[in-house]
């Protein structure tokens, strides 16, 4: 460096001045190419937080593994996953687990989107409503489940009550296998509606007025506005909304165990609730832990399904595609 | 303690005069039945000091993990008792029932010596023994320099202390000689029939004697008494369903869960013709006459609903029956007890629930921790439990001999001692002892959900059951 600056007749000074800004730049250089890593750090480190028990449970779950016989523990390499597929138990939970997330999922999307219509305005009627019916999602899911337990109690609950009323006098609610997914969807509906409500409200009250200035200036139907106009400008809403409750209805617990703990007899035996029987009650971790990994993996595919169609729509929206 | 009142209990324990005559010279002295119970226990606990050095782990702390249980409340009564005789602290976590066992199995499975000691069921102790998480109690209980000689370990009831006691191997029998000593018996409960006196009388109905008789009463009752039904029993998806009057009735009619080999394989036996026709007849015994919600019942609404006069009969542990017999329940002092073999042959033989203690392995000092096990199983503090709290069932038969214990019992809950007395000598653990206890039991229970609710026949359900079993067994290596 410093032959090179005598070559083009540089002053020792200059040439001193140079080395350092030379120094600098080489520095800055090094802390840029170093920067980018440091400030992945701390994600990197939120990853290896998640994918260490992720790992250790894809381990047991290719292991023979119950803690009651710690003498009969070894790989078993696929066992507890091909042995699923010959167990009519894993199908009855794998149908119920998507029936049910499916059911309460469509349910709270229609009554979610049917009250933020009726909200939409903004009036101090209509945000003092949003504000109330925000009220069941601060109960916690597990506690809204035992209210419910007691209110369709046969002898003292009131919704017995009514349903004798109605002629209904033999309604057994959780206790009876036909009317059982009834009722844990309508607890789950009565906790998470609200959720839906304020994301499509919000979604609702943040879309542009002129296409429905247009189109009510041309007179077109207002049921044609909402199929033409809302819905699709609303769609990604729609799906991140959904997508949320996708990913928490398949992963049910805390209703079903409180209402039913899975039965009666294997109605209502959702993967959660399986999982953790087999785990804390069998402390069969071997396949408590594959039955969770299935579970990854159906939410998994469900997520980077809704995650696609979201993004096309949003690409849509945009005019982009 | 005043002097007259020292003399007089210090005359008593040494014999000089018997427990009446205690009582009626305490009550002389203005001191209360109960103050009496206080007053024997300390008196108890000093004599007991004066025999084996209690104090030799003074100044070491140890942890215990308890469920929210009457016993516990009689335990934490008595607590300082036990400290200032050993100079030993104790802290302790209590927890509901509904997340205690979750509890302990996180604390043992992590290998954590948080706490040294715990509550624990019988059952629980066929996966922790052999995980090796607790420890065999027989290496304390049989150490004279570590026991208190006067702890009378054969004073337990022969068939609760047995059924604490495994070796291990599936399908072992319970209380074997070289069986390991895995809990030590705390409080149990038999399965018996309790009973809103009222309702059966109003009925014209007498105490059921078998179980076809017991059907008949609980259909005739339920008709007989609006708004109200016949029987409870337990019926939520859970082991807890199988393990009370269901299993205590099915194993007096002499069927049993599992066939054990000459070589000690486990098979299914839920599936024979005897046992089809047991079940055929529980089922439609709940159909007719059980809970409209049964599918949820557990041992809670099972004896809320008793003591709310909800329901006329229950089959259940007798406790449920004591208990819902006091206090605030609107049936309380209606209640009484009736000894049940379904058989309607010999005595009852009920199966029962055992909560015992165990020590954790990973204990930082088993030593001092087994001064607290035998002070908390010893008689003092089960006579203490029994005389001034709802200690009942105690495990100890000296208790049960008790003079001022049966005369409280009989005089609140007229006719639980001679129940008790009856069925202690058939009471046992009935089920075949194997580390899937709870995978088979629980299924069981689902299947008999299904049978209620006419999703399946009881035959087709049996039988799918016993195959169900016996592919668990094979894969877990036991069949």
């Amino acid at each position: 460096m410093t032959g090179r600056s005598h070559r083009f007749g540089l002053s020792p000074r200059f040439e001193k001045i140079s080395e350092v800004q030379h120094k600098g730049i080489r520095a800055g250089r090094i802390s840029r190419e170093v920067l980018p890593y440091l400030l992945s750090l701390p994600a990197l480190l939120v990853c290896i937080g998640i994918l260490i028990p992720f790992g250790t449970a894809i381990w047991y779950s290719l292991q023979r593994y119950r803690l009651s016989q710690p003498w009969n523990r070894g790989m078993n390499w696929g066992e507890n996953y091909l042995n699923f597929l010959s167990e009519p138990d894993f199908w009855n939970t794998l149908q119920v687990s998507l029936v049910y997330a499916g059911l309460t999922v469509v349910l709270e999307l229609l009554l979610g989107l049917g009250i933020a219509l009726l909200l939409r305005r903004r009036t101090r009627l209509n945000n003092f409503i949003s504000v109330i019916l925000l009220m069941p999602l601060m109960t916690a899911p597990v506690l809204a489940a035992l209210m419910f337990k007691l209110m369709t109690n046969p002898n003292f609950g009131i919704l017995s009550y009514f349903m004798q009323l109605a002629g209904f006098e033999d309604f057994r609610w959780g206790s009876d296998p036909s009317t059982a997914l009834f009722t844990v969807i309508l607890v789950d509906i009565w906790v998470y509606t609200p959720f839906m409500m304020i994301l499509l409200l919000a979604g609702l009250r943040s879309l542009p007025p002129q296409p429905f200035e247009a189109a009510a200036l041309d007179g077109v139907p207002r049921w044609q506005q909402f199929w033409r106009i809302t819905l699709p400008m609303l769609m990604p809403y729609v799906l991140t909304a959904s997508l949320f409750r996708l990913l928490d209805s398949i992963q049910q617990f805390d209703i079903i165990y409180a209402l039913t703990q899975g039965g009666p007899g294997d109605t209502l035996m959702v993967f959660q609730v399986e999982a953790y029987l087999n785990f804390f009650q069998s402390t069969n971790i071997g396949r408590s832990a594959a039955l969770l990994i299935i579970l990854w993996a159906i939410t998994f595919v469900l997520s980077n399904m809704f995650v696609k169609n979201w993004l096309r729509l949003r690409e849509r929206a945009r005019g982009e595609i | 303690m005043h002097e007259k009142e020292r003399d007089l209990v210090s005359a008593f324990m040494r014999g000089e005069m018997d427990r009446r005559e205690l009582i009626r010279g305490l009550g002389a002295l203005g001191v209360t039945a109960g103050t009496a119970g206080t007053l024997l226990n300390m008196a108890a606990t000093k004599a007991m000091a004066a025999d084996f050095d209690w104090m030799k782990h003074s100044g070491k702390s140890i942890k215990i993990l308890l469920n929210k249980h009457p016993y516990t409340d009689a335990l934490l009564a008595n607590l300082d008792n036990f400290k200032s005789m050993t100079g030993m602290e104790v802290a302790y976590d209590i927890f509901p029932e509904d997340v205690y066992f979750d509890k302990v199995t996180a604390a043992l499975s992590s290998r954590s010596s948080e706490y040294d000691a715990f509550m624990v069921g019988a059952y629980m102790t066929w996966t922790y023994g052999p995980a090796g998480w607790i420890v065999d109690h027989n290496e304390w209980i049989m150490d004279s320099d570590k026991t208190n000689p006067a702890y009378n370990w054969t004073d337990m009831i022969e068939g609760v202390r047995k059924s604490c006691a495994w070796n291990g191997r599936p399908g072992g029998a319970l209380g074997s000689d070289d069986a390991m000593q895995w809990c030590v018996p705390w409080g149990y409960e038999q399965n018996n029939l309790s009973y809103n006196a009222a309702m059966l009388e109003n009925s014209g109905i007498g105490i059921p004697n078998n179980l076809d008789e017991l059907m008949e009463a609980a259909a005739k009752v339920q008709a007989d008494n609006e708004g109200i039904y016949g029987i409870g029993v337990r019926g939520s998806r859970s082991w807890a369903t199988i393990h009370p009057g269901f299993l205590s009735a099915y194993s007096n009619l002499g069927e049993v869960d599992l066939n054990v080999s000459a070589d000690g394989k486990l098979s299914a036996a839920m599936n024979t013709d005897a046992s089809k026709e047991f079940h055929a007849k529980w089922v439609k015994m709940i159909q007719d006459s059980g809970a409209a919600d049964w599918s949820s019942h557990t041992w809670y609404q099972v004896g809320t609903d008793l003591g709310a006069g909800k329901s006329a009969i229950i089959y259940d542990a007798d406790i449920l029956g004591y208990f819902m017999n006091g206090g605030e329940n609107a049936m309380a002092g209606q209640l009484a007890y009736a000894p049940f073999a379904a058989s309607g042959n010999g005595a009852p033989t009920p199966n029962i629930w055992i909560w015992s203690l165990s020590m954790s392995k990973f204990s930082r000092d088993l030593d001092a921790t087994w001064y607290f096990m035998q002070w908390a199983t010893g008689t003092e503090h089960a006579l203490f439990g029994a005389r001034n709290m709802d200690f009942v069932n105690p495990v100890r038969q000296s208790v049960w001999d008790d003079p001022m214990f049966r005369d409280r019992i009989a005089q609140s809950y007229p006719g639980y001692v001679e129940m008790h007395d009856v069925s202690a000598p058939g009471a046992a653990i009935k089920f075949t002892a194997q580390p899937l206890f709870f995978d088979l039991t629980t299924e069981w229970a689902a299947s008999l959900q299904k049978m209620v609710a006419n999703e399946v026949p009881v035959d087709e359900g049996l039988d799918q059951l016993a195959e169900s079993v016996n592919r668990q067994l094979n894969e877990a290596g036991l069949g």
